[in-house]
C-alpha cells in the first residue's frame, strides 16, 4: 500500500458532484494531487470550467475537467465528493444510483438534514416525526443507491479561507477505514490537514447542529452583545448540540472534536459564514423572506431549525436554544424577546454529560 | 409470501448422498481439519502483526484459562485428555521461553509448533461427525416417531396408531419461499440463520430441511447439548459441528470462525443460530452475534478471490422464524433473562432439556396435543442483504442487478480488508433483524399475551419492569371486555402492519376476535403449570405467572405496538 501522504498514482481520475462554494474549495484542493471531474447540473457551468477555468466566477485549478453525464463520472471515478445543497441532496442520488455500483466510494461534503416521510406528508401535515424520518447524507446515499463504503467531510472549512490558500484542517468520517485512509490521501496537503473519525452520524450532526447555533450567534453580534454573551451562547450551544446528537444517534466524542467544537468556534465567529449573517440580519430587523430572497445559496440552519422543532415536539425532549430560534424565525419573535427567555431559562448544572 | 401454508412433497434436490457437500466434507474429515487448523495457525500469527511478545501473550493467556476451565467446569463431553494436553502445553512454553540461546528463527518455530498443536486439537473437537447411516435412520425416526404420535392422539379408534391421515406438516407448518430455497441450494451455497427460541429448534430445523428436500447442513450446537446422549446422537446425524461458549480465547474462536468459514467455501450449506443462545427475553433477536456471520462474509470474499465469480461461489443468506405457541424452557428462559446481571456467564444445564426422560415426556405431549408450530422461509439475500432472484443474482432497490463481487473491490480488484468486512457484518445483523420481523408469524397465543401484559402495565403505569412482575395476583385481573376489544385493536395494527409487508398473521387469526382469544388463551403456554393466561368463571383475564406472561409478550416486541396503550 502506499504511505498515507504519498500522492496519487493518477489511476484513476476524482469526481465531485456539484460546484458551489465549497464544492468548489474542495475540487481545487482534490486537483492538487488528482485529476478531477466535476459534476454540474447545467451545461453553461460546464462549458464554463472547462473553457474558462472558472466555476460561476470562482477560479478552479485548470486540470479540471466537468461534465454533465453522471453515468460518464461514475465510470471514469471510484471516488466521488457529492457536495450539493441538502436540499437537492436527494433527487441528485436518485439520478446517480443507476450507475453506481458496490465498489464506489462516497464521501460527501454536505451538512444538512433530509425528511424522509412517505407520499403526500411534509411538515405542514404531520405533528410528529421520528429519527427514522430525518436522514443525514450518509443515510440518503445508503438509502437511495447500493454504495456502502460512504464516508463524510466537516469541520471548520469556510470556503471562501480554503479558497484563498490558508491553512484548515478536515475530519473524514466513515465506519470504514479504508474511506478515512482515501480521504486523507486525496486531500491532505501542507496546508490541508485530514483527522479520522468512525462516527459518521455524530461527525455529520456536529456539521448540521452548528449551523443552528451559528446564526443565533449571528443575532447575538447583531445585536451588538458583547464576547462574554458569546461565550455562553457556544458553551450552551454544545451542551445542546450534543444533548440533541445522543437523540439523534451521534456520540459525545465527536462533538467536541474538530468537526464539532472546531467547526462551532469557527461558524460562530465568522461573518463568512451564510448561517451567521441570516441571524445578524434578523437582529437587524430584516425579515427572512427578505433574507432568503437576497442570498445566492441557502442557509443550511434554517430548514435544520424547523426539521429539529417539529422532532423535539414529537419526543417531548427539551432544547432551548433551537425552540427559541424556531420562534424568531417562523413566529415572528423578536429576537431581543428570545434573548430575554433564554437567560431566564432554568440552567442548573453547566455539563452533565462527560 | 403467503399466510398459506405449505403441505406438499418435495423431491430431494440431490437424490445421490454422494453429491451431498456434507457427505463429500466427512469423506476428506482429516485434511480438512487439518486445513483448518493450518490456516487458523496462520490468521493467529498475522493478527499479532508476527510478533512473538504478542503471540507468546496470546497463548499463555490461552492456557491460563483453559486451565481454570478444566478445574472449575468440566462437562462430560470433555475428552479425558484435557488436563494431560494442556499441561504439555505449559510445559513446552516453559522450554519455549528458556532456551536463551537459540535464534529468534528457532524460537518463532517453537511457538508456531505449539500454535500448531493448539489449533489442531480443536479443529478436531469442532468438527462435525457425519454418518450418512445415523443420518437416514434419524431421519426415519423422526418422521415415524413423531407421525404415530400425531395419529394416536387425533383419530379416534383401534388401528389409531397406524394411520396416516394426519402426518407432521400438518403440525409443523412451513411456509415462505421454500422453491427458492430448493433452487438456491441446488446452484450455490445457503447459509441460513434461524431465530432461535427452544432447544428444539435444532430438531425441527433438521425436519424442515430433509422435507423440503435439500442435503443436509451444517450447523454449530453448543457443546452442552452433546452432554446428553439423545441429543448428541441427533446432533452428530444431523451434521453438527461443536462449539464451546465455554471457550472464549481468541485461538478458539478464530479456530471455529475458519471451520464455519472454509465449510462455506467447501459447498456446505451451513445454518447458525445468528442470536447465538436461545433468546431469554422472548424477544425477536435484535442483537445477532456477528462473530459466526462475519464468516459468510468473509467465505463470499474468498470465493470470489478464488475467481468463483458464477453462481456456484454465491453465498446465499435465508433467514427463518419459528413460531410456537409456547416454549417449553419458557419459565427458566425468562428467569435467567430477568436476573442476569448482564455479564455473561457460563451456561446452566440446569433446565427441562436436561435428560433425555424429560425430552421424551415433552415429545409426548407435545406431539399429542393440538398446538401448532410454523416455520417461515424468508426471501434470500446476498451477503449484504440485498434480494436475490431466481438466478441467484442480486438485485438492488430499483431491480437492477448488481454485481456482489464489487463489495469487495478496490482499485479493480478484490481486496482482503478485515475491518471492511466487520462493518459488512453489523449492516448484514441489521438486515437479518429486519426480515426476522417481517417473515415473523403472529399466532393467537402472541396476540393475547401481548395485550394483557401491556393492559396490566398500563394500570399500573408508575411502576417498572421489576416491580411489575412482583405485583400480587389480586392486582392482575382485567375485565373480559376490555380485554377483547384491546385485542382487537392490536389485531387491527398488526393487520396493517402486515399490509406493508411487515409481519406475517397465522390463518387462524382470521376467524372473529371470540375464536381468537379462546385460541390463544388454550394455546398459550399451554405446557406450563402455571398457565400465563386464564380465563375466570367471573368473566375476568389472569395469569398465573406475570414473568411467563412478560416472555410471551415480547413476541410482539419491535413492531412500535406499545404505543396502542399509552
Amino acid at each position: 500500500m502506499t504511505s498515507k501522504n504519498s500522492s496519487n498514482n493518477n489511476e484513476k481520475p476524482v469526481g465531485v458532484i456539484g460546484i458551489g462554494s465549497f464544492g468548489t474549495a474542495i475540487a481545487n484542493i482534490l486537483a492538487e494531487k488528482n485529476n478531477v471531474i466535476v459534476y454540474a447540473r447545467k451545461q453553461e457551468v460546464v462549458d464554463e470550467i472547462n473553457h474558462h477555468h472558472s466555476a460561476e466566477g470562482r477560479d478552479l485549478n485548470p486540470g479540471i475537467t466537468a461534465t454533465t453525464d453522471p453515468e460518464h463520472l461514475c465510470e471514469t471515478c471510484e471516488v466521488m465528493f457529492p457536495v450539493v445543497s441538502s436540499s437537492g441532496f436527494r433527487d441528485v442520488m436518485r439520478k446517480f444510483a443507476p450507475y453506481l455500483h458496490p465498489y464506489h466510494i462516497l464521501i460527501h461534503g454536505t451538512k444538512g438534514l433530509v425528511l424522509n416521510l412517505p407520499e403526500g406528508k411534509n411538515l405542514d401535515n404531520v405533528s410528529k416525526i421520528h429519527r427514522e424520518n430525518i436522514w443525514t447524507m450518509s443515510e440518503v446515499i445508503q438509502n437511495e443507491t447500493v454504495v456502502v463504503r460512504v464516508g463524510c467531510l466537516a469541520g471548520p472549512n469556510l470556503a471562501k479561507e480554503l479558497a484563498m490558500g490558508q491553512p484548515a484542517a478536515t475530519v473524514v468520517a466513515s465506519r470504514f477505514n479504508e474511506v478515512i485512509l482515501e480521504g486523507q490521501r486525496l486531500l491532505r496537503s501542507d496546508r490541508f490537514q485530514v483527522y479520522g473519525n468512525q462516527d459518521i452520524i455524530g461527525v455529520e450532526l456536529s456539521g448540521v447542529l452548528k449551523n443552528t447555533i451559528a446564526i443565533a450567534s449571528g443575532a447575538l453580534a447583531g445585536l451588538g452583545l458583547g464576547e462574554n454573551a458569546k461565550g455562553l451562547l457556544i458553551s450552551r450551544g454544545m451542551v445542546e448540540m450534543i444533548h440533541l446528537g445522543n437523540a439523534l444517534g451521534g456520540q459525545t466524542q465527536s462533538f467536541v472534536g474538530l468537526a464539532g467544537i472546531g467547526d462551532l468556534v469557527t461558524t460562530c465567529s465568522s461573518t463568512f459564514s451564510r448561517n451567521y449573517t441570516v441571524g445578524y440580519r434578523l437582529a437587524k430587523g430584516e425579515t427572512l423572506d427578505a433574507i432568503n430572497a437576497s442570498m445566492d445559496e441557502v442557509a443550511e440552519g434554517i430548514n435544520t431549525v424547523r426539521l429539529l422543532q417539529t422532532f423535539l415536539e414529537g419526543t417531548g425532549m427539551r432544547a432551548p436554544i433551537t425552540e427559541n430560534l424556531y420562534k424568531v424565525l417562523f413566529e415572528g419573535f423578536k429576537v431581543e424577546d428570545a434573548l430575554y427567555y433564554l437567560m431566564k431559562y432554568p440552567f442548573n448544572v453547566d455539563i452533565d454529560f462527560l | 409470501m403467503t399466510d398459506d401454508y405449505i403441505k406438499q412433497k418435495y423431491d430431494p434436490i440431490l437424490p445421490r448422498k454422494d453429491e451431498w457437500p456434507v457427505v463429500k466434507l466427512a469423506k476428506s474429515r482429516k485434511d480438512f481439519i487439518q486445513s483448518v487448523a493450518t490456516i487458523s495457525k496462520e490468521k493467529i500469527i498475522s493478527m499479532t502483526g508476527n510478533n512473538l511478545d504478542l503471540l507468546k501473550e496470546e497463548l499463555e493467556t490461552t492456557l491460563y484459562r483453559e486451565k481454570l476451565r478444566v478445574k472449575q467446569n468440566p462437562w462430560l463431553v470433555d475428552p479425558d485428555d484435557e488436563d494431560e494436553f494442556w499441561s504439555g502445553v505449559k510445559s513446552a512454553l516453559v522450554q519455549a521461553s528458556s532456551e536463551s540461546h537459540s535464534s529468534e528463527e528457532e524460537k518463532k518455530a517453537n511457538y508456531h509448533k505449539i500454535l500448531d498443536s493448539i489449533t489442531t486439537r480443536y479443529s478436531e473437537e469442532i468438527a462435525s461427525n457425519f454418518k450418512h447411516s445415523h443420518y437416514k435412520a434419524t431421519r426415519k425416526m423422526v418422521t415415524f416417531g413423531f407421525s404415530r404420535l400425531l395419529n394416536a392422539a387425533r383419530v379416534k379408534g383401534f388401528g389409531s396408531i397406524f394411520s396416516k391421515q394426519y402426518t407432521l406438516q400438518d403440525k409443523i407448518q412451513i411456509i415462505g419461499e421454500t422453491e427458492q430455497l430448493r433452487n438456491l441450494a441446488a446452484k450455490g451455497t445457503i447459509v441460513m440463520v434461524p431465530t432461535h427460541f427452544s432447544n428444539l429448534d435444532s430438531i425441527l430445523i433438521g425436519w424442515t430441511i430433509s422435507t423440503l428436500g435439500m442435503p443436509p447442513f451444517l450447523y454449530g450446537a453448543g457443546l452442552n447439548l452433546f452432554n446428553i446422549q439423545i441429543f448428541a446422537y441427533f446432533m452428530d446425524a444431523l451434521g453438527a459441528y461443536k462449539v464451546d461458549r465455554r471457550k472464549k480465547n481468541l485461538l478458539y474462536l478464530e479456530t471455529l470462525k475458519t471451520y464455519s468459514s472454509e465449510a462455506i467455501q467447501f459447498g456446505c450449506h451451513s445454518l447458525f443460530f445468528p442470536g447465538g443462545t436461545r433468546s431469554r427475553s422472548g424477544k425477536i433477536e435484535n442483537k445477532l452475534k456477528l462473530g459466526l456471520l462475519s464468516t459468510a462474509v468473509e467465505a463470499q470474499r474468498a470465493n470470489y478471490e478464488k475467481g468463483f465469480n458464477d453462481i456456484s461461489g454465491k453465498v446465499f443468506i435465508v433467514p427463518v422464524s419459528i413460531n410456537y405457541h409456547f416454549t417449553l424452557e419458557a419459565p427458566s428462559l425468562i428467569r435467567e433473562y430477568l436476573s442476569l446481571t448482564g455479564q455473561e456467564r457460563y451456561y446452566k444445564e440446569t433446565d427441562e432439556f436436561s435428560t433425555s426422560y424429560k425430552i421424551s415426556k415433552f415429545l409426548i405431549k407435545f406431539f399429542t396435543k393440538g398446538s401448532d408450530i410454523s416455520v417461515s422461509i424468508g426471501q434470500a439475500m446476498d451477503i449484504l442483504g440485498n434480494y436475490v432472484d431466481k438466478d441467484g443474482s442480486s438485485i438492488d432497490k430499483d431491480g437492477r442487478i448488481i454485481d456482489c463481487r464489487d463489495y469487495f473491490m478496490s482499485n479493480g480488484k478484490v481486496s482482503v480488508d478485515p475491518q471492511r468486512e466487520e462493518v459488512y457484518s453489523q449492516l448484514l445483523g441489521e438486515r437479518i433483524v429486519e426480515e426476522f420481523h417481517k417473515i415473523n408469524r403472529v399466532f393467537s397465543s402472541h396476540l393475547v399475551a401481548f395485550t394483557a401484559f401491556e393492559m396490566i402495565k398500563k394500570q399500573n403505569s408508575k411502576m417498572d419492569l421489576f416491580s411489575l412482575l412482583r405485583l400480587p395476583e389480586e392486582d392482575l385481573v382485567i375485565s373480559y371486555s376490555d380485554f377483547r376489544s384491546n385485542c382487537q385493536r392490536v389485531l387491527n395494527r398488526l393487520m396493517e402492519i402486515r399490509s406493508k409487508g411487515l409481519v406475517h398473521v397465522a390463518p387462524h387469526l382470521k376467524q372473529d376476535i371470540d375464536a381468537i382469544i379462546a385460541h390463544g388463551l388454550a394455546n398459550v403456554g399451554m405446557y406450563h403449570a402455571k398457565r400465563p393466561l386464564i380465563r375466570t368463571d367471573d368473566d375476568l383475564i389472569t395469569t398465573q405467572d406475570m414473568s411467563l406472561l412478560y416472555y410471551y409478550h415480547n413476541r410482539l416486541d419491535g413492531y412500535d405496538l406499545e404505543k396502542l396503550f399509552k
